[in-house]
């Protein structure tokens, strides 16, 4: 439905997107996998001769990769459960009608705003810190022992601060969605008589299926990348209990320098996340039509 | 001056060839209405005429220029749309100035023209409100009026009144043809409607998958029309089609006879005859929906108001031999 | 038909919700608070809401002395909104392209646009390193605004994308009937119209912009540190910073915090990237 000059003068104004983004993804990557070849280490300068697979051997038959793995899919996949399902809960809760919605939107909106550094060095100083967090006081005046958070569940800690800041994106979406839901077809529902649960099941949650893809597609991109609330709060440990591959490459590459190594670790980071990628987009292209 | 014609039109998307050769003539200060089923290719027409589509092969003069590879803007045409297409974030006084604008017609010039259009359109306590606080029937007006103040050399309407309710758009459609009658410029008016067609246009052009079926004043169209298509397309309610041995009768493969062209009488007194299936009194007039005449499924006759028949009542009808119209087997019109 | 609410209904669900939304807030206005007490208050009694020794603006001004607040604040700024208005003027044309000349192969640059997110920015974080090393644009904010400028680029494509789909073509055709050339089309007519989507994209990128903590905390040092940087710069204690660290906090997500809920109507259609409606 155009003619040929609203056709060229379209391709013209597509190209500086697409070649930037083609640069943008193209350099990188060809960088990444040739100096994942090479055995190139920053401190020592000089001659950075082929190295073949060496550089994934190593980075495979390391212990902390195996953990890292694990603890990526396990920080992605908790994180999601707990928004998903905590955002349902919260968007049916925030759809019913009652008094100074604006107010209680605001502050259930807030966490997102909060940047990564400072909700990490929050959450571990006044909250989860044994002697002075608000929950150790808490356990303390109750007469338990307090949890010392990072030493006896890293992971789960980590996961927890980084729900606190993406429940809120979840609950925002799957709320719109919500409120998109006609409500003369729940109607319809009770009258063929649906109880609540059955209106859930059968009207609400398939009517969501789009919002639901669209909260695992983004927070997906985000959550895989997960790193300054490691750098902050654990450095990735105790030991490599919460290590995930970002980090893992973070320090095989800037901590210690191992161009070879890191390269070799970002390649595999690139192809986990393709796989990721490839799941996750047959996901919309079932549910997005845009 | 407005005088615009294709030659050799074509137009295809991908392989699929919406328009296959075309040529048209468009005197200067016609009304033209090009009608047809949703789908016959009259809006790509329009398009291309705008400029809004590229002619795949074949040539568009506007007043004896080649206008084929002009883009919109310089081919001196001005449209109005059918979603009337205003520019939401202007108020009406600057939508309608926004052609003179782009074109940099000087300040008080613009002010004399939106003034002029504003009077001619019922829009003058209207100028400072946007579109969305107007109604159907006014915004339809200022997209008129956007089109006016350019002074173009011919206007084109894209379906301007299938928005609007039934009432308003006889209305409009007065109003437009008394716009035409004022301007004395060319039209082009794209609808489905052949009502609008028939009072409107001076000349109707009836389009089917892309190809002219015939083109003419309404009256000739009415008359005689060229084929079977064309004989079911115009008049309201639809020509009475039949075939086989009756059509046999008045010397044609396929006969036609309009609804206003049968005359009821008794059973007995009756040319065919048949059984009244609904019978819609509306005052004025009266139209039988009539079955088991032999001729086809259901026959319609308009009958003046006081006509009384009902439901399952026995009639006889009467055709005005001299109006019916003959078809041949490929369904073109024999006299 | 909506129907009739009693009051106590409303109220319940006001107190349940009321105290869901206070527990997601509340670590904000604990930091609030504690950001105006006195490091002994902070860290004596950190159950008590009260101020011991009454409230003092101390804090901010020794977080301004320690580490000069005001400069990372100016870095973020000119990261955050300079990245968003340069991915915007690339991703203007773009997406007016896919919306108003669509192609066949629209869709599948639409995609591929959105699959450059799908990198792990670790998977590349090696070269830009290196790259960016050796053309001196480590710690510069201008390295660090194109970078965010092309991270955010998808995402800004996409959301203009959805936004100019609802606007109908004819009006871009009305206008292009009525004279204007392809520029004063896109600047007098869809850019106009689009204002509100734009906005919930601006609005948008510049909270990832602000917020984004990998590339700021790997390709800055001191000079071009944004606030993401200057926070992180408290991660180890240093006696008794409560207080500090509190003022520090507030100090960094405060722009955005207040710039989101002035502007929650467009905030919340960003948020959904566009793509619910």
């Amino acid at each position: 439905m155009s003619t040929k000059a609203s056709r060229s003068a379209a391709r013209l104004m597509i190209s500086p997107a697409v070649i930037l983004l083609l640069m943008w993804m193209i350099v990188p990557l060809v960088m990444t996998v040739y100096f994942s070849f090479l055995r190139y280490n920053l401190l020592s300068p000089g001659a950075t001769p082929w190295a073949g697979w060496d550089n994934y051997y190593w980075f495979f038959t390391d212990p902390s990769f195996k953990d890292a793995i694990w603890n990526t899919l396990a920080l992605v996949g908790g994180i999601l459960l707990i928004t998903v399902i905590g955002g349902i809960g919260f968007a049916l809760l925030l759809d019913k009608p009652m008094f100074g919605t604006g107010v209680i939107r605001i502050m259930v909106i807030a966490p997102f705003f909060v940047m990564p550094t400072v909700s990490a060095l929050v959450w571990k100083n006044m909250f989860f810190n044994p002697v002075n967090g608000i929950f150790g006081n808490i356990a303390t005046s109750l007469g338990f022992q307090p949890i010392d958070f990072f030493a006896e569940i890293p992971l789960l800690s980590i996961i927890f601060i980084v729900s606190w800041m993406w429940l809120p994106f979840a609950t925002l979406i799957l709320l719109t969605a919500l409120q998109s839901l006609d409500q003369e077809q729940l109607e319809a529902a009770e009258m063929d008589g649906a109880n609540w649960g059955n209106r859930f099941w059968f009207i609400m949650l398939p009517h969501l299926a789009r919002a639901i893809t669209v909260v695992i597609l983004i927070q997906t991109i985000f959550l895989l990348s997960v790193f300054a609330e490691i750098l902050v709060t654990t450095n990735g440990g105790p030991g490599t209990a919460t290590t995930n591959l970002t980090y893992l490459i973070y320090v095989s590459s800037l901590l210690q320098f191992d161009v070879g190594m890191g390269s070799a670790g970002g390649v595999i980071a690139i192809i986990l996340a393709n796989i990721v990628a490839i799941f996750l987009m047959r996901m919309i292209g079932k549910n997005l039509d845009a | 001056m407005g005088r615009i014609t294709l030659e050799k039109v074509t137009k295809s998307f991908g392989d699929v060839e919406v328009i296959p050769p075309l040529d048209l003539e468009i005197e200067d200060g016609e009304f033209v209405v090009f009608v047809g089923p949703s789908g016959c290719g009259k809006s790509t027409l329009l398009r291309l005429i705008a400029g809004l589509e590229d002619v795949t092969s074949g040539q568009i003069n506007i007043d004896g220029q080649d206008a084929t590879d002009l883009p919109p803007a310089k081919r001196s045409l001005a449209m109005v749309f059918q979603s009337y297409a205003l520019y939401p974030h202007m108020s009406v006084r600057k939508n309608i100035a926004f052609p003179m604008r782009m074109a940099g017609v000087p300040d008080d010039e613009q002010k004399r023209r939106i003034e002029a259009a504003a009077k001619a359109l019922n829009l003058t306590d209207y100028l400072d409100r946007r579109p969305g606080q107007l109604s159907g029937g006014q915004r339809q007006r200022v997209a008129i009026g956007r089109a006016i103040v350019r002074e173009p050399a011919a206007f084109l309407f894209d379906e301007p009144l299938s928005n609007l309710d039934a009432a308003l758009r006889v209305g409009m459609r007065l109003e437009i043809s008394e716009l035409h009658k004022r301007l004395e410029t060319t039209m082009v008016y794209v609808t489905h409607d052949q009502v609008e067609a028939m009072t409107m246009a001076d000349k109707i052009v009836v389009l089917r998958a892309g190809n002219i079926e015939q083109v003419g004043s309404p009256l000739e169209l009415y008359k005689a029309p060229r084929n079977l298509f064309v004989a079911g397309f115009i008049g309201s309610p639809t020509m009475n089609i039949f075939d086989g041995a009756e059509a046999a009768k008045f010397g044609a493969h396929t006969a036609g006879v309009r609804p206003e062209h049968i005359e009821v009488v008794s059973p007995e007194e009756g040319y065919w005859t048949g059984t009244v299936g609904v019978a819609e009194h509306l005052g004025s007039d009266t139209f039988f929906h009539i079955h088991e005449t032999g001729l086809a499924e259901t026959i319609t006759v308009r009958a003046p108001g006081d006509v009384a028949y009902n439901h399952g009542d026995k009639i006889g009808l009467n055709p005005r031999t001299d109006l019916v119209h003959k078809f041949d087997e490929q369904g073109l019109r024999v006299q | 038909m909506a129907r009739a609410i009693s009051t106590k209904r409303k109220s319940v669900n006001t107190a349940i919700a009321g105290t869901l939304g206070f527990l997601m807030f509340f670590p904000i206005l604990w930091i609030l608070i504690l950001s105006f007490k006195t490091e002994e208050d902070a860290i004596r009694a950190p159950l008590q809401i009260l101020f011991d020794s009454g409230w003092t603006l101390d804090s901010f001004a020794a977080v301004q002395a320690r580490s000069d607040y005001f400069k990372h604040f100016s870095n973020s700024v000119i990261i955050s909104v300079g990245s968003t208005l340069i991915g915007l003027m690339i991703a203007i044309p773009a997406a007016w392209s896919m919306a108003f000349v669509p192609s066949k192969n629209t869709k599948n640059v639409l995609m591929w646009m959105l699959s450059t997110k799908m990198l792990p920015p670790v998977g590349v974080l090696v070269p830009i390193y290196l790259i960016f090393r050796d053309t001196g644009l480590l710690d510069s904010r201008f390295g660090l605004t194109i970078v965010l400028t092309l991270m955010n680029l998808p995402i800004i494509v996409w959301m203009l994308y959805t936004y100019f789909k609802e606007i109908p073509g004819e009006i871009l055709e009305a206008a292009r009937m009525d004279g204007a050339s392809l520029r004063e089309e896109v600047l007098y007519v869809l850019t106009p119209m689009a204002i509100p989507g734009m906005a919930s994209t601006v609005l948008l990128n510049i909270i990832l912009a602000w917020n984004e903590a990998f590339w700021t905390l790997n390709l800055t040092a001191a000079k071009a540190a944004p606030l993401t940087a200057f926070i992180a710069s408290y991660s180890s204690p240093e006696g008794l910073f409560y207080a500090k660290l509190s003022a520090a906090s507030i100090m960094a997500i405060a722009p955005i915090l207040i710039m989101g809920w002035f502007s929650q109507k467009q905030l919340v259609r960003g948020l959904t990237f566009g793509a619910v409606k």
